[in-house]
C-alpha cells in the first residue's frame, strides 16, 4: 500500500509531463496516419487504425489506475487536481450527442437549437454558485449519499437512487448508441456488434479502477475530442477563407445563407423519405421562437445542476476551493467545443449552399451530384439522400435529405478534406461517446453499491465486498445499457434531452433547498422528488404519446419545467406543514456553508 | 470543525449569498433574457453578426466563463478575510 501511495504521488506531481508527452504522441500518431494515406492506405484502414490506436490508450490507462481502496474507487481518492478535473469534467459532459449531434441539430434546427448551447454552458453557472462547492465540503461519495445524510432515512436516499438511476440509463442508451454508431460505422460492421464492441472499451476504462480510472482516461480523451473537433473547423476555414480561427469572422458567412436562403426557398419535400431530413428552418430567425429557446435552456441548465455524473466529479477535488475552480476549468474547456458548434454548422451549410464554392450541391445538376463520392458513401447507409422529385434534373434545397446526427461526421468529406481527418474526427466521436459513458455507468453502479448496497442493504460489507459489489453492477447495468440501445428507440439528442428533464424534475430543488433552505426537511424533500419525478414523467408520457396537447408549447424534450414546478410548490408545502429539522440537522447545514475544516462524512464511511 | 464565533459565521454567510444573489441576476439576464429578446437585438450587428444571434452563440457563454471565475476569486476574498479559505 505505502508503495503504491508513493507512486500515486509521483502521478500527480508529474500529470503535466505525462499528458503532454501523450498529446505529443497522438499528433504524431495522425501525422503517421496522414502520411500513409498519401502512400496510398484506405480510408477503411486509417478509420480502424484511428479506432484501435485510442482505445489501446485508454485501455492502458483504465489499467495502469487500477485500485482496491475505497476513497480511490468512489472519489479517486479526492487528489485530482482542478485543471485536470476540469477537463475530465469537460468530457464527462461533452458526450456523443455534444460531439455527433449538437452541430446537426443547429445546422437543421435553427435558432430554438440554440437552447442547448445556452443551457449546457448556463448551467454550469448553478453548479458553480448552488452546489458544487457544498456537496464537496459534505464529503459524500454519491448524490444519494447527500440526499441520505442531509434529510436523514432510507426513504429520501432510495427516491434520490431511483431518479439518478431512470436519468443516468437513460442518457447512458443514448451513448452507446452514439458508440455503436461511430464503431460500425469506421470499421465497417453491423451495429448490434458495434455497441457491444464499444461497450468493451467503456469497461476496460472504469472496472478496474472505478473514477480514479475514469479520471485519467477522461483527462486522455478530453485531448483527443477537442483536437478533433476543432481541427476540421479551422481548415474548413482557411479553406474558405474566413482566417485561421473563424469564430469572430463567420459572421458574413450567417447573412450570406439568409440570403441563399431566402433566394432557394425553405419548402417541406415534395415526399419525405424516413430517417433524413431537408432544412425547413433558417439559421437565425428567432421570431417568436424566444420562448422555444428560452424553455429548452431552463430545462438543460437545471438538469446540468441536478446531474449525478457531474456532480459527482467535484467530490474529487482535494479542497471545496480548488473544487469552485475546477468548475471554472471545466467550463472554459465546455466552451472551446460549444461556441465552435455554431461556427462549424454555418460553415458546412454555406460548402453545400453557396454557388460559389467549388463544394455546393444546391442548384447543381442531379446527375453530377449523385455521382459525389461522398454523396455515394453516405447514401449506401441510408443517412444521406438526394431525389430529383420534381424531375427537372436540376437538385434544389428541398431535394437534398440528410441525417442531422451525421453533419460532424460527413464535415471532412463534404469540404473536400483528406480522409485522415475523417478518421480523427471519428476518434473525437468515439472519445466523447465513451468518456460520458463511463462516467454515467459509475454513477449508476457507485449509487447502487454504496446507497442501496452498502447503506441500507448490508451496512456490514467490508471494502473488498462493496468493490465487488460495485464491479459486478458496473457489468450488468452496461450489459443491459448495450441491449436497450440496440433497440434504437429515441435518436441521440432527445434521449440526453429527456435524461436532463429527468434529472431537473426529481432532483434540483431537494438538492438546491438542502442548502441552500435550513427549514427544508425530509417529508417535504420526499414529496419535492416523488411530486415531480412522477408528474414530469407522467406529463412526458401524455405529450409523447399526443394523449394531451403540450401546455405553453412545452413539448417532450422541455417537460423538466413541469416536472421542476411541481416539485418546488410540492416540497415547500409539505416542509412547512411538518416539523422544523432536528438542531443537529440545521447544525450541520452551517457547517456545510464553511468552505474550511473537516467533511461531514468521514473518509471510507 | 473550526470553532469560529458565530456571529462571524452569519458575516460569512451573508456576503456570501449577497455574492451569489449577484451572480445569479447577471446569469438570468444573460440565460434568460436576453435570449429571449433575440429578435428586437438582431436589428443590431456586433462583429458581423446580428446582435441576439451572437449573445446565444457567443455572447453569453463568454459572459457565464467570465462569470464563475469572477464569482471564484471574490469567494476566495471573503473566505479568507473570514480565515476560512484553508487549502
Amino acid at each position: 500500500m505505502a508503495i503504491q501511495e508513493a507512486k500515486s504521488g509521483r502521478f500527480i506531481d508529474n500529470l503535466g509531463k505525462v499528458y503532454a508527452l501523450y498529446t505529443l504522441g497522438f499528433l504524431v500518431f495522425f501525422a503517421f496516419m496522414a502520411l500513409l494515406e498519401k502512400m496510398g492506405m484506405g480510408a477503411q484502414a486509417i478509420g480502424i487504425g484511428f479506432l484501435m490506436f485510442t482505445i489501446a490508450i485508454y485501455a492502458v490507462i483504465g489499467w495502469l489506475s487500477r485500485t482496491a481502496e475505497v476513497d480511490a474507487y468512489y472519489v479517486a481518492g479526492r487528489e485530482v487536481p482542478a485543471l485536470y478535473n476540469g477537463m475530465a469534467t469537460a468530457a464527462d459532459w461533452m458526450s456523443g450527442a455534444s460531439f455527433v449531434a449538437l452541430a446537426g441539430g443547429v445546422y437543421f434546427g435553427g435558432y430554438p437549437y440554440l437552447g442547448y448551447i445556452v443551457g449546457w454552458t448556463g448551467g454550469y453557472v448553478l453548479v458553480n454558485s448552488l452546489m458544487a462547492p457544498y456537496l464537496r465540503k459534505f464529503g459524500c461519495y454519491t448524490v444519494p449519499d447527500f440526499v441520505g445524510t442531509r434529510y436523514g432515512g432510507n426513504v429520501a436516499r432510495l427516491c434520490a437512487v431511483i431518479i439518478l438511476v431512470v436519468a443516468s440509463f437513460t442518457y447512458v442508451t443514448a451513448q452507446i448508441n452514439a458508440t455503436g454508431t461511430i464503431a460500425a460505422q469506421t470499421l465497417g460492421i453491423p451495429f448490434e456488434f458495434g455497441v457491444w464492441l464499444g461497450l468493451i472499451g467503456i469497461f476496460i476504462c472504469s472496472m478496474l479502477g472505478g473514477m480514479r480510472g475514469v479520471t485519467w482516461t477522461q483527462v486522455a480523451q478530453y485531448i483527443v475530442l477537442i483536437i478533433a473537433y476543432l481541427v476540421p473547423i479551422i481548415w474548413m476555414s482557411n479553406k474558405q477563407g474566413f482566417g485561421i480561427i473563424p469564430h469572430f469572422s463567420y459572421g458574413e458567412a450567417v447573412h450570406r445563407i439568409a440570403e441563399l436562403e431566402a433566394q432557394y426557398g425553405l419548402k417541406p419535400a415534395l415526399e419525405a423519405i424516413p430517417g433524413v431530413s431537408v432544412l425547413v428552418n433558417p439559421a437565425n430567425a428567432p421570431e417568436g421562437k424566444g420562448w422555444a429557446m428560452v424553455s429548452l435552456a431552463i430545462c438543460m441548465m437545471a438538469g446540468t445542476a441536478s446531474l449525478p455524473h457531474i456532480l459527482m466529479r467535484y467530490f474529487t477535488t482535494p479542497s471545496v476551493r480548488s473544487a469552485r475552480r475546477s468548475v471554472g476549468w471545466s467550463l472554459l474547456f465546455i466552451f472551446l467545443l460549444y461556441f465552435s458548434a455554431p461556427a462549424l454548422a454555418t460553415l458546412t451549410k454555406l460548402q453545400l449552399l453557396d454557388p460559389n464554392l467549388p463544394t455546393s450541391v444546391i442548384g447543381k445538376a442531379f446527375e453530377e451530384v449523385s455521382n459525389l463520392e461522398w454523396v455515394k458513401h453516405w447514401s449506401s447507409v441510408g443517412m444521406l439522400a438526394v431525389a430529383d422529385q420534381n424531375g427537372d434534373g436540376i437538385v434544389q434545397l428541398n431535394e437534398f435529405f440528410m441525417r442531422p446526427d451525421i453533419v460532424v461526421l460527413a464535415t471532412p468529406e463534404i469540404a473536400g478534406l483528406p480522409y485522415v481527418i475523417s478518421g480523427l474526427v471519428a476518434a473525437g466521436g468515439l472519445a466523447a461517446a465513451m468518456s460520458t459513458a463511463d462516467g454515467l455507468l459509475l454513477a449508476i453502479a457507485n449509487a447502487l453499491s454504496h446507497d442501496l448496497y452498502y447503506k441500507m442493504i448490508d451496512p456490514k460489507a467490508d471494502t473488498r465486498r462493496r468493490l465487488i459489489v460495485a464491479r459486478v453492477l458496473l457489468l450488468f447495468i452496461g450489459a443491459a445499457a448495450a441491449l436497450v440501445a440496440s433497440l434504437k428507440l429515441t435518436g441521440i439528442l432527445g434521449a440526453v434531452a429527456w435524461a436532463f428533464d429527468f434529472a431537473c424534475s426529481g432532483l434540483f430543488f431537494p438538492l438546491v433547498l438542502g442548502i441552500w433552505w435550513k427549514r427544508a426537511n425530509t417529508e417535504g424533500a420526499i414529496a419535492g422528488m416523488v411530486a415531480g419525478f412522477v408528474s414530469g414523467s407522467l406529463y412526458l408520457y401524455l405529450v409523447f404519446n399526443k394523449i394531451m396537447t403540450p401546455w405553453f408549447g412545452l413539448d417532450d424534450v422541455r417537460f423538466g419545467i413541469v416536472g421542476m414546478t411541481v416539485s418546488l410548490v410540492a416540497m415547500v408545502v409539505v416542509t412547512l406543514m411538518t416539523r422544523a429539522p432536528s438542531k443537529e440537522i440545521q447544525d450541520m447545514v452551517d457547517e456545510v456553508r464553511i468552505p474550511s475544516g473537516k467533511t461531514i462524512l468521514a473518509a471510507g464511511h | 470543525m473550526p470553532s469560529k464565533d458565530a456571529g462571524a459565521m452569519d458575516r460569512h454567510w451573508e456576503k456570501t449569498r449577497n455574492l451569489t444573489f449577484l451572480v445569479l441576476a447577471v446569469w438570468a439576464l444573460f440565460a434568460i433574457i436576453l435570449p429571449s429578446m433575440a429578435s428586437t437585438l438582431n436589428a443590431t450587428t456586433f462583429l458581423g453578426f446580428p446582435l441576439g444571434y451572437y449573445m446565444s452563440v457567443q455572447g453569453s457563454l463568454i459572459v457565464f466563463v467570465a462569470l464563475i471565475w469572477f464569482q471564484n476569486w471574490r469567494q476566495d476574498k471573503i473566505d479568507d478575510e473570514f480565515g476560512v479559505g484553508g487549502e
